[in-house]
This record gives structure tokens, sequence and C-alpha cells, in this order.
């Protein structure tokens, strides 16, 4: 049972009256079932449905919100792909050895510890001793794009740390079976040079994987994104969906919910073509 | 060759295991804050529920390690007894996600077909969604307790187990012994529990494991953002929750020592997962 | 030949490799010399180092792996002083390898075009000529449209042309030695003859010294001047390839040459002969000749001395009586039984059985309309090459598959439901198999005992005292102890463990026992053993078995009637050796040609055209008429083909006129 809504709204002090009266007026006093059904059918024409909270139309804030967040996504995105595919590449190359081992279990420990935990240490560090950078992600208005981009760089690093280890793992695992394979020996006996081994015959087998690793860690990223916009104020999609849930405002909730459901599906399919695209055993079917 | 590995049994494997620092480092974190969990209470300086409002938020010193926080209560004797709900709260539903989860692979993987395609598609709706999304929307229906919080996460983690235990299983399904034991006509039961089963534990484990810490991962999470562990618990989470507000005025010791507790929890659960992992694939 | 200096030199070769910081010797002590030009064979079981030779003689050993003594000189330049520029220059233009599996030989995501242009590159070739440079080296392997396959990805080529593109990369910089590790090993037989002619030929026209490694004596002996014989890491015997397949002078090779079932010797007459014991552990220190504990020869002076390597007349043995290993003891069957299989009783009948996968434009059909009888205590042998349906008939006999609607299976006169659940007890425990990998076939976390017991107390309905008397007389008929009962499959060697495999399915006391290449992933020495094993327990039980392998010469050993598949389809079916000796089917001919055997190779092999078509696009009229070098235009490719009955029992689907049938020549 999703709770009193008109009174979550109104507070416990509210008169009964007006509370009931709140409840049919947005018909949550209908039954649950109905409820959904009715938003549902809402929702797969368009209409996303008024927000319990704001009693207006959903979709505007969902709008802002996803935009807002698909900034900050996108600059611990820009960061981390790279840097963990070159972790952990450089670990592949010297697997075994202590360079390895520590990148191994500096990423694993990066992977693990929990968003706000890094965050506050982050806002503890540089934006309350040194100062370097705002401990709140929101800007003011009509800030440009640098400005922005410093505002979201502190928010982002949780976001990169989370994913780093994720993706130099994959990384690394990708890079030791390419570097184990028949072909890898077949370019080293034909009197490769090590660097052209890599270059040519290595790395593209071994990147192809951490691609569809990537695009699912989106999801993992738009978790870790509730925790980060609470953290640095930031009116994302994680924030708007935790403001939903506090004020029971189930539409905004759902919409937000099922915008990341499509999200995600989306990437996946975005990471499964470009898969296909990269690979020739997908591009060219079987033998002939 | 045969009777070089043939020594390697159980035993075998943990003597190497042992040998593994990092996975030593994790045995001895998570064993501390077990024993934290365990014993705490009988061992702390000071009671970690005592308001003591005239020395609230007074920095380490002798007399409080860790200062205190708000209220005055000892954050020192807060973080060593904060281990405790979270100690039973993740431990609980990753045992209970694993079950469920091994069941559900189990099935999907030996009868395949359909059964398989249906619940393929439940698994993946599920894991569509990020753990702490799926644990809003279901603890802001349910409404929030620890009882609730361990249903939310066994049923939001069984999919990664299942998906898991699916893949051992279909592997296991293409051995012969799987035919020969159709062919001495066994029951499902049989094959599912005793033949296969068996075979299918160490994936079985090191998941579980990997679990445990995403447990406490979203169990300390939810509790930051206020749908998990609830006050007066001395929880991590919790007390972050309520103390961050207050880094801007310097201090410091009020989060960092909760922060510090979940990051070693978590680091020492991974590395224990990250040494059997390592045995399976020597 | 004016130039003298080996293309290739062990000098006392010592290798070891590091396993959780234990050094454990692979080579020791290994000497040998090819000559420019000359194919020298290595020849051994798995574990003998064969490989580890191999890759030495490209120092491109494990990271674990070192020489630890002697040296490896290519055209007289000791390889183990060159700096890492000159070891490059060294494998652009001196030495080159072809090992098996090509498919993970070649780069997936590369075109064969870009990957065999490189070795052109790195040869200094002018980039302007790699294309037609490629195109000349992919034709000289005899592919027959250099240009389309320089644009495919390896995938979309068939095993053979993988390797084809391997061999070509190899050939192209015209190597002084080019190493081939088990080049055909997991090929078909058709396509392994075809790779191995075009090695042949190859050898004609290039200059180039080959190192030949194999554990399969028949293509050594096929291709090579001469052959070294390696056990447990010391080279035991090295001698022209006739000399030693004639008259060798080491215990090891002359028994590793009387466990290989030969033409002419079926298991009426004599039990193969075997090697008793083990390898040597690596590692274990042996103070005498290193095989002296399964020597049937040995005596005292072997078990305390190491023989030293003697040549004589270019024929070297490290052993102190190489005069005897002619005279080994020949074990004799006592009173050869003949067998009566004609007139028995028909066990189990197999009538328009087919199988298809897939539905609509996916459908395939694996099997079409077998139709076979088996009788009482005969072994039928089926042979074909992979993707012919073999497996999958075993399947379906078993009740593991469904057949088609239409199919008619009948047990002992009573018809046979299609499913195992669906089974009586009794056909189900009557209908057994053999698996061909015992790793697959017993579940590693079970004991040997347990999975003994389970199987007698489900199929036989045997309970305790009872039980365990079954245990332990099954237990000692596959020449197993109670310690083994014990044991987990991990704890057993691969022939131990396909005995629990045996064991097993004899529990129930079947009547039809399906063996699915039962011996194949074994070493020869350990495949005696077995062979023998299975042949006894037909004698004792009167078990009917249908065998199922690629090894022409086991079939033969083995079966009393064969049957020859294509495409799920019978094509021959017929006494042993009638099928043997023809006149038979051209494919059962092409077949029969293209394995190698020793003693047989100068034979004449009849070479088919084309590749193997897939079930999904199974040829018209008679299957076999893409490939058939007799095919008959505008008959074959139109309609089916009759059946010919030869003989009574000896039946043949084919156009062409009985006289006109092949023959073995």
């Amino acid at each position: 049972m999703p709770g009193n809504v008109g009174r979550a709204m109104l507070g416990p002090f509210a008169d009964q009256a007006a509370v009931d009266v709140l409840n049919h007026e947005m018909g949550t006093d209908r039954p649950v079932l109905v409820q959904y059904a009715d938003w549902i059918s809402g929702f797969v024409t368009g209409d996303m449905g008024m927000s319990y909270a704001y009693r207006s139309p959903v979709a505007p804030f969902l709008g802002t919100a996803l935009l807002n967040s698909a900034k900050l996504a996108a600059v611990a995105f820009v960061l981390v792909v790279p840097l963990g595919i070159f972790g952990g590449v450089i670990a592949a190359l010297y697997r075994g050895r202590p360079t390895d081992r520590i990148l191994s279990v500096v990423g694993l420990s990066a992977t693990v510890v929990p968003e706000f935990v890094s965050g506050i240490l982050l806002i503890l560090i540089f934006g309350v001793w040194l100062r370097w950078f705002p401990i709140s992600a929101t800007w003011a208005d009509g800030a440009g794009p640098l400005t922005q981009l410093y505002h979201l760089i502190l928010p982002a690093i949780p976001l990169v740390l989370i994913l780093f280890g994720y993706i130099a793992r994959m990384a690394r695992a990708g890079m030791i079976e390419a570097l184990d394979a028949d072909y890898t020996r077949t370019a080293v006996l034909k009197g490769l040079s090590y660097p052209q081994v890599i270059w040519r015959h290595v790395l593209r087998n071994a990147l192809l994987p951490t691609i569809s690793v990537i695009a699912t860690q989106t999801v993992y990223l738009i978790g870790g994104l509730v925790v980060i916009e609470i953290l640095f104020h930031y009116q994302g999609i994680g924030s708007l969906i935790y403001t939903a849930a506090k004020k029971k405002d189930f539409p905004m909730l759902q919409a937000g919910v099922m915008s990341i459901g499509a999200l995600f599906a989306l990437t996946t399919l975005l990471a499964d073509l470009l898969y296909a695209r990269l690979n020739p055993r997908i591009r060219f079917g079987g033998q002939e | 060759m045969n009777t070089q590995t043939a020594a390697a049994g159980w035993r075998g494997d943990l003597r190497r295991l042992s040998r593994s620092a990092s996975f030593d480092i994790g045995v001895v974190i998570v064993l501390f804050w077990v024993a934290c969990a365990l014993f705490g209470p009988h061992l702390v300086p000071y009671d970690p529920f005592a308001d003591d409002l005239l020395n609230s938020l007074m920095p380490p010193s002798f007399a409080h390690w860790f200062g205190t926080d708000q209220l005055g209560r000892d954050v020192f004797s807060r973080v060593i007894v904060g281990a405790r709900d979270i100690l039973t709260v993740a431990p609980i539903a990753t045992v209970l996600s694993t079950i469920l989860g091994t069941a559900l692979g189990l099935t999907m993987g030996y009868f395949g077909g359909v059964i398989d395609e249906a619940l393929s598609r439940i698994v993946d709706a599920v894991l569509a969604l990020p753990t702490v999304i799926v644990a809003l929307l279901a603890l802001t229906a349910l409404g929030t307790s620890n009882i609730t919080v361990m249903v939310v996460i066994a049923f939001s983690f069984a999919p990664v187990i299942a998906r898991t235990v699916r893949s051992a299983v279909l592997a296991e399904r293409g051995f012969d012994y799987v035919a020969a034991a159709e062919l001495r006509r066994e029951n499902t039961f049989y094959i599912l529990f005793i033949e296969i089963l068996p075979n299918v534990l160490p994936p079985i484990l090191v998941e579980a494991t990997v679990r445990l810490g995403y447990a406490i991962f979203t169990v300390a999470t939810l509790s930051f953002i206020g749908f998990g562990i609830q006050p007066p618990s001395p929880d991590w989470g919790l007390s972050i929750s309520s103390n961050y507000g207050l880094i801007g005025g310097g201090f410091w010791w009020t989060v960092v020592f909760d922060g510090a507790a979940i990051a070693s929890l978590i680091i020492g659960i991974n590395l224990i997962a990250d040494g059997i992992e390592g045995l399976r694939h020597d | 030949m004016t130039d003298t200096t080996p293309a290739l030199q062990f000098e006392n070769l010592s290798v070891a490799y590091r396993v959780k910081g234990v050094s454990r010797p692979v080579l020791a002590g290994v000497s040998l010399e090819i000559r420019k030009g000359e194919a020298y064979g290595l020849v051994g079981e798995s574990g003998c180092g064969k490989s580890t030779a191999a890759f030495a003689a490209l120092r491109y050993l494990p990271r674990n792996g070192a020489v630890t003594a002697g040296r490896i000189l290519i055209d007289g330049q000791d390889i183990g002083q060159m700096a890492p520029p000159a070891l490059r220059q060294l494998r652009r233009q001196s030495v080159a390898m072809v090992y098996q599996d090509p498919g993970k030989a070649l780069n997936p995501s590369l075109t064969i075009g870009r990957q065999v242009q490189e070795v052109f590159e790195l040869a200094g070739v002018p980039r302007a000529d790699w294309a037609a440079r490629t195109v000349e080296i992919l034709a000289k392997v005899q592919i027959s449209d250099p240009q389309l396959v320089m644009g495919r990805y390896p995938h979309q080529l068939s095993g053979g042309m993988q390797q084809r593109v391997a061999i070509a990369m190899a050939i192209a910089s015209n190597p002084t030695l080019l190493v081939l590790d088990e080049p055909t090993t997991g090929l078909d037989a058709t396509v392994e003859a075809e790779v191995l002619d075009l090695i042949q030929h190859l050898r004609r026209e290039l200059s180039t010294a080959i190192l030949f490694i194999s554990h399969n004596l028949a293509v050594i002996a096929r291709m090579c001047d001469r052959v070294g014989v390696l056990y447990a890491g010391r080279l035991v015997e090295e001698a022209p390839t006739a000399q030693i397949f004639n008259a060798p002078q080491h215990p090891y090779t002359a028994g590793l040459l009387s466990c290989l079932p030969q033409a002419g010797r079926s298991k009426d007459q004599a039990p193969l002969a075997t090697i008793p014991g083990f390898l040597p552990v690596p590692g274990e220190v042996i103070s005498g000749c290193v095989f002296a504990a399964r020597c049937a020869v040995a005596d005292d002076l072997c078990r305390s001395t190491e023989p030293a390597f003697r040549v004589a007349d270019g024929h070297a043995s490290k052993c102190h009586y190489p005069e005897r290993a002619g005279a080994l003891p020949v074990v004799a069957k006592a009173g050869a039984t003949l067998r009566m299989a004609e007139q028995a009783a028909a066990i189990l009948q197999i009538e328009n059985l087919s199988k298809s996968f897939g539905d609509g434009d996916q459908r395939q059909r694996v099997l079409r309309d077998i139709g076979i009888e088996l009788r009482k205590g005969e072994t039928l042998g089926l042979v074909g090459e992979s993707g012919s349906g073999k497996t999958t008939l075993a399947r379906c006999l078993l009740g593991l598959l469904q057949p088609d609607m239409g199919s008619e299976l009948k047990f002992a006169g009573e018809p046979l439901a299609g499913r195992t659940a669906a089974r009586t007890r009794d056909q189900v425990k009557s209908i057994q198999i053999v698996f061909q990998n015992p790793d697959s076939a017993l579940n590693r976390s079970h004991t040997v005992r347990r999975m003994l017991e389970r199987t007698i107390s489900l199929l036989v309905g045997l309970k305790g005292a009872a039980r365990e008397a079954r245990v332990q007389a099954l237990t000692q008929g596959v020449r197993l102890t109670e310690r083994h009962l014990a044991s987990m499959p991990r704890q057993l060697s691969g022939g131990l463990k396909q005995r629990v495999a045996i064991a097993r399915a004899f529990a129930s006391d079947p009547q039809v026992l399906i063996c699915d290449e039962p011996t194949s992933a074994l070493d020869v020495s350990v495949q005696a053993a077995i062979l023998n094993l299975l042949a006894d327990l037909q004698a004792e039980t009167q078990v009917s078995y249908i065998l199922i392998s690629h090894d022409l010469g086991v079939v033969r050993y083995l079966s009393d009637r064969i049957a020859v598949m294509y495409l799920g389809q019978v094509l021959e079916i017929g006494p042993a050796e009638t099928v043997f000796s023809g006149p038979h089917h051209p494919y059962t001919a092409a077949l029969l040609s293209s394995a190698p055997a020793i003693g047989d190779e100068g034979a004449e092999r009849v070479k088919l055209v084309g590749a193997l078509p897939t079930t999904a696009q199974r040829p018209t009229g008679c299957v076999f008429h893409t490939r058939c070098p007799q095919s008959i235009p505008g008959l074959c490719g139109s309609k089916a083909p009759p059946q010919i009955v030869l003989e009574a029992g000896h039946v043949i689907e084919c156009h062409l006129p009985a006289d006109a049938l092949p023959v073995r020549g």
C-alpha cells in the first residue's frame, strides 16, 4: 500500500476532511491497481501524469533532471573510460608483478567504497580544507559551460572511482585472454615487435568485451547519482527520484524510474550495435 | 600429474588461500568487525546512546578517541557498536538472495526452454534498474524496517546470482555425467542438487561473497539517504547522514571514522572474494 | 647440397618449467640434428615434451619455462644468445611454425589478406607488391580463389582452409626451418589427408627443413625422412623412418608400434599389446633407464645405470639391449573364438530413423531414414566425418534425443519409446553408453564407489551386500582395485577414468553398449588396454557394441560389421573385412585412403572435390555427388541412388554398376 498521499502532502496536523478531498481530487483514494493501470496507460501515450507534490505535469521536471544528470554522467564517463581502459591494459601487460597487484587492489577498493563515503571525503579535503572546488554542484543561473564543468568535477570523482575498478578489471581480463591467445603467439612468431603485436593483434580483440561492460555500468552509475546528487545538492534524476520517494509523489517516482529503465534499454542496444559493428564474427555471420 | 592435484582438496585450497597476503588482510578486517558486532557493547568505554550535551562536538582527545557528536555521544563507541545492525541485515539478505538465486538459476539452467525464457525476462527486468532505485521504490511502497530492507535486497540481488548460477549450470548441462544420470532414470531433484550443485558451488561462493560486499554497500547507502536502518541506531551510514551537514564547520571526526569503518569492511570482504576467485582461475 | 650446416641442432638440450616454485624438467639432454631440406618427425605420447621441443626451437617457451642446459642452433646460430632484434629477424626469415587448431591461430578480427601480407611487410617487400605476393602464396597452398579468401575473416573459412592460410603465412618467407606441431590433429580424415598432401607437395617445391611433431605414428611414417622417439623428456630412439617402423631398437618404440591396431588384425585373433605402468612424474629422480619400470625386457642393469645413446648405422637407441626390442613377448589369445554374429538374432532394430533440429527455414535434418539392425553379441562400427550424425544417432538410441515422427526403434522385438523417461527400466538398463571423454562423463564431485552404487541401485535394484558384491565384481571386471573405489575422478589417470566409465556402463548388465569414441582422448598405449578390455567384456557377456570412432584402425580391430555414414545417411553397411577390402562405396574408398596407416605410405589416395556440405544444404539426388570422384553427370545429382546388395548383408547406396565400384588397391 503506497501510504496516504494526501496526508504526506498536507502534513500530520492537517484536517482529515482536507486530506480526503485532496486524495479524491488526485484519485489517490482509488484502489492501487486502478491507479497504476491509469498511470501506465497514460505513460505509454506520452502523458506522464501530474505530480502530487507540485500539482503540475511531471514531464518538464523530468526533462530538466535528465539533462542535468546527463551532464554529470558525461563528465564522469569522459574521465573514467580512458582511465579504466589504460589501467586495465597496464595491469595486464605487467601481469603478476607489483604494478598489477597494486592496480588491482586499488581498483577493487575504489570500486567497492560507497559514493557517499568517498564523496564526503572529497568534500572535506578539496572543498572544506583546500577550497579548490565548490562543495555544491549547482551553479548560478546562466553560468557558462566552463563554470558548469568546474562545479561538476568534484561530484564526478566518486562515480569515476566506482567505475574505474569495473572497467579496469574487464579490460585487464580481456587483455590477458588476448595475450594468451594462439593468434597472439602467431603474431610474435611472425617476428613482429612487442608494440606491434599489442597494437595490431591484441588491443582490438581485448577491448571488445569491455564495450558491453561499460554500457551495463550506466545502470550502476545512475544508482550512484541518487547519492551524489543529494550530497552535492544537484537537481538531477537521482535527487528527483529521492525527493519523490520522500514525498510519496508516485507519478513522479514512477516516471523517474521508468525513464531510467528506458535509458538502460537504450544504452544496452547502442552497445550491442557498436559491438556488432566492431566484431566481424557477428557482422559477417557464420561460415559459408 | 594426477597424483599432485589429488592432494588438493578443501584443506589444500585453504592453505593456498592463506598464503595470499591480501586474502589474509581481508579476513583480519572482517573478523575484527564481526567481533565488534558481537561483543562491542561490552567493550566500549561509553554508552553509544547516552547524550552528554555539555560535551557535544568535542574533537578527538584521550577521553574521546574519536571525539563526540552533536549530542555529545562518544563517536568511538558508536563506530564500534555501529557494526551490529549492518552486519545483521546484510548477511541475512545475502543468504536469502543466494538461496533464492541458486534455486532460480538451477531451474533456468537445467530446464531451459520456455521456463528459462520466462524467468530470464523477469531477471533482466530487475537487472535493468539500479538496486538503490529498486529499493527506494519498494521501501517507499512497503515502509522502511530492517526486515523490509533485507527482503528488498534479497529480491533485487537474487537475479544476479541466478544469472551466474544459470550460466554455470548450462556449462554443466553439457557434460555427459548429466546424460549418464538421465540414463539411469535419476530423478530431477537428485540431478539438480546432488549431481550439478556441488560442481557449481565455487562460482556461487564467489558470487555470494561479492554480493555480501554489495549488500553492505547498499544497506549503508540506504541508511545514508534515510531508507535503511533507522535511528537511534549508531549505524555508520545513518551517522554520516545526520552529521555530514557539520563538515563545513570543520567537525570532520563526526563522519570520517564511520566512513573508514564502512570502507574497511567492504574492502575486506572484497579482498576475500578476490582471493577465492583467484584460486579458481589458478 | 654443399651447405652442411644443419637447419636445426639441439645440443644436449634440457628445459624445465617452474610450477609453484618447483623446477620440473620437461626435456632432459636431448640432442638431435635436422639437415637442410630434411623432414624430421618427433613422436611420443602426451607429456613426453614434444611440444616443448617445438617451441624451444623458436625460443618461445611459456613464461615459467627456461632452457636449463644445452644449446639450440638454427643454421649454426645459437638462438639462446640472440638479442631481441636478432630473434625477431630470425622469426621473420628463418623459422616458422604451424600448430594445432588453426581457428585459434588466426586473428579473429583481421581479414586473411591483412594477416598474410603482414609477413611480406616484415620481410621488407615493397608495399606495392604485398597484394600480389599474398595472392601468389595463397595460390601456392592450393586455395582456389585467393582474391575472395583475402577479404574473408578466419571464422568464415573451414578448418582445412584455415590451416592452409596458416601454412601460407609460415612458408611465405621461405624459412630454413618449418616447425609443424600436430598440424592436422582435430581435422577430419579427408581434410587431414589434403593438408598432409599439401605439405608433401610444398616440400618438393621448397628447400625447407621440417620438424614434424605428432602423437600419430602413421602420420609421422608418411611425412618424415627420419624419426625421433621421445619418452619422458628423453630422446630414446632415432633412425630413418623405415628402420624405426620395421626394426625398432628400443622397447618403448616397439611397444608403441605393437599397441596400434593394424590392418588385418582383429579382436578375434589376438589382443593388442600394451605397455604396463605410467609415465614417470615430472621431476621424479630416476637412477637407471627412464623406461625400465615399464619395460618387459629390463633387468638390474637397466634399473641401476642409465644407458647411453648408442649409434650404429644411423640408428640410435638409448637402450642397454637394443637387439631385444624386436623380441618382446607377444600375448596370444588362448583359443581364439570364432564369432557367429551373422546367425545371431537382432537385438536392436532401427527403421526410418530421422532426426531434425530447428523449425522452418532453420530446419536441419541431421539424420535421414536410417535403417540398421544390430545383432546379439556383435560389434557394429560407425564411421564417417564430423557432421555425419554418428553421435546424434547414438543419442537417439539412448533416448537422450527424441527422434522425428515416423522413426521406429525396436529392442528385442518390442517397440522402444523415443525418450528414456518413457522406456521401461529393463529397456533403459539394457541400452547404455561409454562416452568419449571420461572427464565429462564422470561427475568430478562424486567418488567412483558412489557412481557405481547409484547406478546399481537405480537400474538393477540391488541393495546392501548384494550391491557391494556387484561393485566388487565390476571393479575387478575392469581391472581396477578396491583403492580406486574411494577415489575422485581427478585422482585417476585418463585410462583409469575410462575404466570407471566402462564399469559404470556395465553395472546394469546392458545388452547394447554404445561406445562413442571410447579411446580418442587416450594415448595409444592406454588405448590398447581399453580396447582389449572391451573385447574381453564382450566375449564374457555377449553384449552388442555400437562403436563410433574416427580411427579406422580401432574400428577395424573391434568391429564385426561397419556402417559408413555421410550427412546423416548410411551409404554403406557390411561385414568389416569386405567394407575395408571393397568393392565399396566411393565415399568409403576416399575415407579409407585418407587415413594414414603404417606400411601404407605409398598408396594412391582417392581425392575428394569440394568441401563437406552441411545438413542445411543437403545435396539433391545422391548426397555424396558433390564430392564424388566417380559422379555420373545428370544422374547422381537428380536421382536418389538404389541399394546394391553385393552379398548377404553388404549393401551400398550408389548409382554405379557393381563392377565399377572401387576396390582397395
